[in-house]
């Protein structure tokens, strides 16, 4: 294998809150190649939005900062790129989808327009020419009627809809790498699967990289070939996606399975809940962070922080007994 | 627990809805009002709980199953249709009437953010029914009944005097619950009760339902988008479309041998969390999104995302049909 398309270096971003300093991302590091499909999963405040973010440079600054870490992306460390050099590349080459597409779409510019703009400006091709491509865009992410549809405006459409046009966007100017953040967590779940579908097929067959973000273990499941687990700003564990939900070696991915029924399974067993609650960032205990909620924690998992180590050929595991457990 | 209720000795029905309609009106004109139109949000929908039970009611947005739970509260009107709880109809009962049976029917929200009163303590959420109702005259009883329905939900006593804001997503829902408790209900209206909270903590207040259930012998209406839970937490399934029940069946039966072709797909559209699963599944996605309840297309409401639609679909409503094993489908692939 070459160099990865996109390689994080131990990035770290932080917010300065009322409540002090917080760190939602924490020495974050992944690699991701050409036409691979990376979920990043995790629960609300996990840091999974905010590495995202941070990729691309959009965190807002104050009052967060990228404090540590590169961003290599096709050989060129994107946080050290002047600004209009990280512009050049955003809807270009990384294109990112967001979760609400209505607020991602502007309300007074029809959808033809929004996904021609791109076109015009990065690749300099003259407005008629990139009204034609974002009817053949719209097109390729089956919105009916495309030719007419080109006039709309987002509040015209439907979610579905305005999600396909989100996606056309994205493809316009094909870039390398495809960054959605909870793409269809708004959508109803006939249309859910629809759009991530679509996502797929049009990312394989531009063997483009997608990072999906998500907290749903069965879109993980059915999309994603390696995986990224995210807990208090931390990857708590990473691998092949078969990899991880064969052997999860890490105490929250396994109690995580554990609690999400399954249409597949026998009923009338009770779930496996994770006891406690969420990690509050701005006050993460000194050792591991999920040590407060874990049944196996022992006195070492509250002052120590364990690191991520190799714990199977591809597999890689935050816990100082990942190869002791079993799921 | 059983997965549904047995044949002989039934339990005796807490809530028998017969041909709900609920219609909005909608209204256009700047200056002159009249009404243009109706969204037939729930648009004839029948079905019964027995005590003890849990009926799901799954479909996606505009389907109806959330108005369907405020009708059966009464906290909307029915444009038509009957609604009998616990043997007595409340159809046409104004809110005083409703008054007395409140106390036994009762809702929990999706929302443990919008539907907890920030300037409130947890006493006060808790207790405010109680106060409402006339059961808290003496300061003590009612800071005893607050303690013992705080313990009820997995919260600690010292945590009534605490506002929502110090609590966590999970940590609300169960002031929800506890709330919802405090006048001693039959039937718990659950709307969407996990969907907003994190997956981790979903399996918590779940397993919380289902033991309040076996102590107290509720009886739920569990609605939800998400089949998954759904199956998990209820006996009986009604799967709903455009403002229809389509397909109304036990939980084994429904997942086993689904009969409507929109069950079918909405199952399809579920992914399972194991890749090695989802590696060997047929990917069966049906194209479109649900049409506007305003104008409901002409025949079967699900035949322009039909996989197998049939001529006869495009304009023949079809009934719905008993199948027997207190099931029933409404669907012109099952009909005579």
């Amino acid at each position: 294998m070459g160099a990865p398309l996109l390689s994080v270096r131990h990035l770290s971003t932080e917010f300065r809150t009322e409540r002090g300093t917080v760190k939602a991302v924490d020495d974050v590091s992944f690699d991701l190649s050409a036409g691979e499909t990376l979920a990043i999963v995790g629960e609300s405040g996990s840091g999974k939005s905010v590495t995202a973010m941070s990729i691309l440079r959009l965190i807002p600054d104050p009052p967060g900062r990228i404090i540590a870490g590169e961003v290599v992306f096709d050989g060129r460390d994107l946080l050290k790129l002047e600004d209009h050099e990280i512009r050049a590349i955003r809807g270009n080459r990384i294109a990112m989808i967001f979760q609400e597409p209505m607020s991602s779409l502007n309300p007074s510019l029809t959808i033809g327009l929004q996904i021609a703009e791109p076109i015009n400006l990065h690749r300099k091709t003259p407005w008629a020419a990139a009204m034609n491509m974002a009817v053949e865009l719209l097109g390729r992410v089956r919105l009916p009627d495309a030719r007419s549809r080109v006039k709309s405006y987002p509040h015209q459409f439907s979610g579905g809809m305005r999600q396909r046009a989100m996606i056309a966007m994205a493809l316009a100017c094909q870039p390398q790498l495809i960054i959605a953040d909870e793409p269809t967590t708004a959508l109803d779940v006939t249309v859910q699967a629809q759009i991530l579908a679509l996502l797929k097929e049009v990312t394989r067959a531009a063997n483009s990289a997608l990072i999906l973000i998500t907290h749903d273990l069965g879109v993980v499941a059915r999309y994603a070939d390696r995986v990224c687990v995210m807990y208090g700003g931390r990857i708590i564990e990473t691998g092949p996606a078969r990899e991880i939900y064969a052997r999860p070696r890490h105490p929250y991915t396994i109690g995580l399975m554990a609690s999400v029924p399954r249409l597949d399974q026998a009923t009338g067993s009770r779930l496996v809940p994770i006891d406690g609650q969420p990690p509050n960032l701005a006050n993460l205990p000194p050792g591991c962070a999920f040590a407060p909620r874990c049944r196996n924690a022992v006195d070492r998992c509250r002052v120590e922080r364990p690191a991520l180590v190799k714990s199977g050929p591809e597999h890689l595991s935050a816990c100082h007994f990942h190869d002791q457990l079993s799921a | 627990m059983t997965s549904s209720a047995p044949d002989a000795n039934l339990p005796e029905l807490v809530l028998e809805v017969s041909d709900l309609k609920v219609h909005f009106p909608v209204m256009a004109g700047a200056v002159v009002r009249k009404q243009v139109g109706s969204v037939k949000a729930v648009d004839g929908v029948s079905f019964n709980v027995r005590r003890g039970e849990t009926l799901g009611l799954v479909g996606e947005s505009g389907c109806g199953k959330s108005t369907t739970g405020l009708a059966v509260l009464k906290m909307l009107d029915i444009t038509s249709g009957q609604v009998v709880f616990e043997g007595e109809d409340i159809s046409g009962y104004d809110r005083a009437r409703m008054r007395p049976i409140r106390r036994r029917m009762q809702m929990v929200y999706q929302d443990p953010f919008g539907s907890l009163n920030p300037r409130m303590k947890v006493a006060q959420i808790v207790g405010e029914p109680l106060e409402v109702h006339g059961m808290a005259n003496d300061r003590a009883i009612y800071r005893a009944r607050v303690a013992s329905l705080l313990d009820m939900v997995g919260l600690l006593p010292d945590m009534a005097d605490r506002y929502p804001h110090e609590f966590s997503g999970g940590q609300r829902q169960r002031i929800g619950i506890a709330r919802a408790l405090a006048l001693e209900p039959s039937l718990i209206i659950c709307d969407e009760p996990v969907s907003a909270l994190d997956v981790s903590i979903q399996a918590q207040v779940v397993n919380l339902f289902q033991e309040l259930q076996e102590r107290l012998g509720l009886t739920y209406v569990f609605i939800a988008h998400d089949l998954a839970v759904v199956r998990h937490i209820s006996h009986r399934i009604a799967v709903m479309y455009l403002g229809r029940i389509v397909e109304i069946a036990s939980r084994a039966d429904l997942y086993a041998r689904p009969l409507h072709p929109y069950t079918v797909a909405l199952l399809a559209a579920i992914p399972i969390p194991d890749p090695e699963v989802e590696a060997t599944r047929p990917q069966q996605i049906i194209t479109g999104e649900v049409p506007s309840a305003m104008r409901p297309p002409p025949g079967c409401r699900f035949h322009t995302r039909c996989p197998s639609v049939m001529e006869v679909c495009k304009s023949v409503d079809p009934p719905m049909r008993d199948m027997g094993d207190d099931r029933a489908v409404a669907c012109h692939l099952h009909g005579a």
